[in-house]
């Protein structure tokens, strides 16, 4: 705030609330207008097209309206048993392999080479998103929930590795210095030490992750990677609206259902 | 925390035989379940396919290495339209997600009980989807395009700012509102002189990570017809050209990297 004193013939004005220098301020705001023209002028619309959509839009409403569950009832539960499955194995396989990795990855327990190796593995893994290893993996081990089973795994490491490492090294060192204290060995520090202060928020990530990874695999089935995805993906070039308002109402539900429970899940641990 | 008390002394142990007993069912169930999803998953699972992996991997890198760099050339403007889809879906979400955030913040929103459910289901709503999803959706409506891409990027947007955004008016210092009312001002001035200044930073933060996130989603919208490099990966994954993938994927890692260093030094000078 300017510390101008409330003196007659004297008015306060608030300074600006970004960029305090003057020029600094219009040099941006004037790149920014340039940025923009340049953007809409490139953005190239077929307006006539988009006309064309409001037609398409309104049966699409009214698919959103009136789902049909029924008529291609099998495919739609097929595809989401698909996905329901291939994230809990995911989420369980992804848990399983990131805690040897989230403890090599912390600074303070860890060796320097083993850090190293174990942040070079969650960099890997976080690096691409779920869509792009998931072409991947369906390229090397074909189409189907497998592929996508794999990717969330994969993706799950990641994650979850980087956030346990972080969470290791926050922890209370006095702990961990009293368990040394009385002789323990490694695995003695990890398991008396540290696991107890870090499992409520692992088992919070861990549901976290689960919440995370049954959106993404609504998702990944458009490559062919299985799941709800794929029912949706071929409903959708089918024209079938009324299908892929049902489907897409389910995936709102069930996330929707996943996240709230999953933050009560993670209230009630911590 | 047992003790018990034996001939040679007392003996201590973490947890009591029933905590022991119910840690080892909960481990079972999980097990249990685990067999069970893994057998349903992999029902259809060709595992001829699968042991081929390694050899269809060193397949897939022999016919994706050397990358064809020549391609770069044609990947410029793709690349300036995915950022294009990326900050101007940004902005537009932006620009629907202040409004929602402040009907949907307790202390800023004009009705608790009619509005505020409603705000909130829009921010949920929005969450809910990927954006990618909303692609799909939005190319068999919109036809394909840059236009679809922006709108699923904004839409996908509106529900993160706008929670991140609600959250932050929500733990804004009261005190302060209540100074600023204490002069007279009226209800709009309280806004822009009281809660306006406190939660700007925050703003600042969530839109410069949202557009972050966004960059990295507008590289892949294109998979689905929305434009941009996707666009690019979708025909070279189509015609099976894996020279090209890979310098699609380089240029794709490249971006991310880039807008997450840009996003991480705004946020820092901002915060």
């Amino acid at each position: 705030m300017s510390a101008t004193a409330p003196v007659a013939g004297r008015k306060w004005k608030r300074p600006p609330l970004f960029f305090q220098s003057k020029a600094l301020r219009y040099f941006i705001y004037g790149a920014a207008l340039v940025y923009l023209v340049l953007a809409l002028g490139t953005l190239n619309i077929n307006w006539v097209r988009v006309a064309e959509g409001t037609e398409r839009a309104g049966r699409f409403i009214s698919g959103f309206i009136q789902p049909d569950f029924t008529t291609r009832g099998r495919d739609i539960w097929n595809g989401l048993i698909e996905s329901l499955t291939m994230t809990f194995t995911a989420t369980v396989v992804g848990v399983l392999i990131s805690v040897p990795i989230g403890i090599g990855a912390a600074r303070n327990i860890a060796p320097p080479f083993v850090y190293m190796v174990c942040r070079s593995i969650i960099a890997i893994s976080r690096a691409f998103q779920e869509i792009v290893i998931a072409i991947l993996f369906v390229a090397m081990f074909g189409f189907g929930p497998f592929a996508g089973f794999l990717t969330l795994s994969f993706a799950t490491i990641g994650f979850l590795s980087k956030l346990l490492a972080e969470d290791i090294e926050d922890i209370d060192e006095s702990q961990s210095e009293a368990i040394r204290a009385t002789g323990a060995s490694w695995f003695q520090l990890i398991n008396y030490a540290i696991q107890p202060q870090v499992m409520p928020r692992l088992i919070g990530l861990s549901v976290y992750r689960l919440d995370i990874n049954f959106r993404e695999s609504a998702v990944i089935g458009i490559v062919g990677a299985g799941g709800i995805g794929a029912t949706l993906n071929t409903s959708m070039s089918r024209y079938d609206y009324d299908t892929a308002g049902a489907i897409l109402l389910i995936i709102i539900l069930l996330v929707m259902a996943a996240e709230y429970s999953s933050s009560h899940i993670r209230k009630w641990v911590q | 925390m047992p003790v018990t008390q034996t001939e040679t002394g007392k003996i201590w142990q973490r947890r009591t035989t029933r905590e022991q007993w119910l840690g080892w069912l909960g481990w079972i169930v999980l097990v249990a379940l685990f067999m069970y999803c893994w057998d349903v998953m992999n029902r259809g699972t060709m595992w001829s396919f699968v042991s081929d992996a390694p050899r269809q991997a060193a397949d897939l890198l022999n016919r994706s290495w050397p990358p064809r760099w020549s391609y770069m050339e044609r990947l410029w403007i793709p690349l300036w339209d995915t950022i294009n889809i990326a900050t101007l879906g940004t902005l537009l979400g932006i620009i629907v997600a202040v409004p929602v955030a402040f009907l949907a913040a307790r202390n800023t929103t004009p009705s608790a009980v009619i509005v505020r459910p409603i705000a909130l289901f829009v921010i949920v709503a929005s969450r809910s989807i990927n954006s990618l999803i909303w692609a799909l959706l939005l190319v068999t409506i919109l036809g394909p395009g840059l236009l679809a891409g922006i709108l699923a990027i904004a839409l996908r947007s509106i529900g993160f700012i706008g929670k991140l955004l609600y959250e932050a008016i929500e733990e804004i210092d009261e005190t302060q509102v209540e100074a600023v009312r204490a002069t007279g001002a009226g209800s709009m001035q309280v806004m822009d002189y009281a809660i306006v200044p406190q939660v700007l930073p925050a703003f600042a933060g969530i839109s410069v990570f949202r557009w972050d996130i966004n960059i990295r989603e507008s590289t892949i919208l294109g998979l689905v017809g929305a434009g941009g490099i996707g666009a690019q990966l979708q025909s070279s994954l189509n015609t099976l050209a894996w020279s090209q993938i890979t310098v699609i994927f380089a240029l794709i890692l490249v971006t991310v990297v880039v807008s997450e260093w840009v996003s991480a030094k705004v946020r820092h000078a901002i915060i």
